[in-house]
């Protein structure tokens, strides 16, 4: 009995506070007052000034923009090469498992400058161009690391019976070995949008004059005081998550109830 | 099925942007020149002298090992328990609880790290709790405790979900036969649960330690000026001072030092194999 109210209060004071931070972020998003010590109010204006910031507009573009283009080309990409180094072997496949993982185990920091010297290397600009391929490099490894397992998994006889049944070899990965390993590709893909509408650190070193995204408007602004247009901003983002989350949730019960 | 033959572009992408650039860095560590125009390159070891013949350098270097450490144990003493205890929920309640350290993830980490200073500024909430019952003013920020704090924060979850996941894939039969064969609940745990969890703690404790030895930003928001990480060190060269070669040159020893933390710990971890052994 007593053991069980620990665990639950101790439970309790974890996640009050991994969210304590979410909650004031959210009630500060309705301050009247712009400091971010005082309450001075319930107010609605940041959310209608946010509208009218054509700076943080452009930087929730950005954040945006490379989230979705660099999550999709790097599920192609990830996905081509898992299939590629699945059916590899030896030492050839030792090697490129042990390169895949550097930018998984490499510090963001060592990262992002090394990205940084190649860039400059070859002389090209600063920009959304050298954050979206600096974001594809970091989130490929993550989606190769989720597709892998699931063609582990896969009965490697499935592929070869539909060639033997007169499948094409392109036919048979089509039809067959893609929808096996499609759960794989599909985390892998939330995981490199996640990651890069989070990340700071590659962007921050990749990125050039006037081109910045959420994260770098939030650190330019810390010194200053952040405006509580970001809040407004984030409490939306957020929302828009949590919503996306239940309807996702909401279908999966459905059809695990349809299936009995 | 030359299927193989699928990896050549993600080869082509590796070479370009992973190999390459490590040398680069490589490159520029060991090198003095104008770090526009790699024809004025010297080779030199100039830059390892002068990071390790001054007392603050190394002074920053130990002090960011010092906190990760210490994070990394604080986020290992209160992630284990909870992982432990969700994982011995039902799956339902349990799914739910695992994704409730998750969904912070969805909120940018810097505005989440910069609320803590509307909680624990001088005139912050817990600040105005604490005087309401009668107690001195606390000042919490700017120092070590709160990059720590910082640190344990953010880095928390990934202590958290290695353990969890490992714990609920343990055979549950071995515990059992535990308790059937007269083991206490603490023998059971020490003997069994907890070795067989050892795969999932090193993971989280690379995990944590990774990010938390290499951040400059929890550092320059919490921190205050006074406390710079070897990141901070790093960041400065980069995008201030603009001596690439140095800022190369800190790098490499962070990762050289990054590779030997984990050298030692993957000595406890006998039970890792499988993909991407070897190397790491």
């Amino acid at each position: 009995m007593v053991d069980r109210i620990i665990k639950k209060l101790y439970t309790f004071t974890i996640f009050l506070f991994l969210y304590a931070p979410i909650i004031i972020l959210i009630i500060f998003s309705f301050n009247n007052s712009k400091s971010r010590g005082t309450w001075d109010g319930f107010t609605l204006k940041w959310y209608v000034e946010l509208f009218q910031d054509r700076q943080v507009l452009k930087a929730f573009y950005n954040t945006l923009l490379i989230a979705i283009s660099s999550s999709i080309i790097s599920t192609i990409i990830g996905t081509v090469a898992a299939i590629g180094i699945h059916y590899m072997n030896g030492f050839s496949k030792k090697a490129i498992l042990n390169l895949n993982y550097l930018p998984v185990l490499n510090p963001d920091i060592v990262t992002a400058v090394s990205l940084m010297t190649l860039y400059r290397m070859l002389k090209i600009d600063f920009g959304l161009l050298t954050m979206l391929l600096s974001h594809i490099t970091f989130c490929v490894p993550y989606v190769i690391l989720s597709i892998l397992p699931k063609l582990k998994q896969m009965n490697k006889h499935l592929p070869e019976a539909a060639m033997d049944l007169g499948a094409t070899p392109m036919y048979a990965l089509r039809k067959v070995v893609l929808p096996e390993i499609m759960p794989g590709i599909v985390t892998g893909a939330l995981m490199a949008f996640t990651l890069s509408i989070d990340d700071f650190v590659i962007s921050f070193f990749n990125t050039g004059h006037g081109v910045s995204n959420l994260s770098i408007t939030i650190f330019s602004m810390a010194r200053r005081g952040i405006n509580p247009v970001i809040n407004a901003l984030s409490t939306l983002m957020f929302g828009a998550m949590m919503i996306l989350l239940l309807i996702i949730n909401k279908r999966t019960d459905k059809t695990i109830k349809e299936r009995g | 099925m030359k299927l193989k033959k699928f990896t050549f572009p993600y080869i082509i992408w590796l070479t370009i942007f992973i190999v390459i650039p490590l040398f680069l860095v490589l490159l520029y560590a060991f090198t003095i020149g104008d770090s526009k125009d790699i024809s004025t390159f010297q080779f030199s070891l100039n830059n390892l002298e002068r990071f390790f013949s001054s007392p603050v350098y190394i002074q920053v270097l130990l002090r960011s090992v010092r906190l990760a450490f210490i994070s990394t144990v604080i986020c290992l003493l209160i992630g284990y328990p909870i992982a432990y205890i969700i994982s011995r929920e039902n799956p339902k309640k349990r799914n739910t609880m695992i994704l409730m350290f998750v969904i912070p993830m969805w909120m940018n980490f810097l505005l989440r790290t910069y609320a803590w200073l509307t909680l624990l500024g001088r005139n912050g909430i817990i600040n105005i709790i604490i005087t309401k019952l009668g107690f001195q003013q606390i000042n919490f920020l700017y120092n070590d405790n709160a990059v720590l704090l910082g640190m344990v924060y953010n880095f928390l979850p990934f202590m958290v979900l290695p353990i969890f996941s490992i714990l609920t894939k343990m055979n549950i039969n071995l515990i059992e036969a535990a308790e059937d064969l007269g083991a206490d609940k603490t023998t059971t745990f020490k003997k069994v649960i907890f070795p067989l969890s050892l795969p999932g703690v090193m993971t989280g404790v690379s995990m944590v330690f990774i990010p938390a030895v290499s951040t400059f930003i929890i550092s320059s928001l919490l921190g205050g000026n006074k406390s710079s990480l070897i990141g901070n060190l790093i960041e400065q060269q980069f995008m201030y001072t603009g001596d690439w070669h140095f800022g190369s040159t800190m790098s490499i020893i962070l990762m050289v030092f990054i590779l030997i933390s984990m050298a030692v710990t993957s000595r406890f971890d006998k039970q890792k194999e499988g993909e991407g052994g070897g190397l790491w």
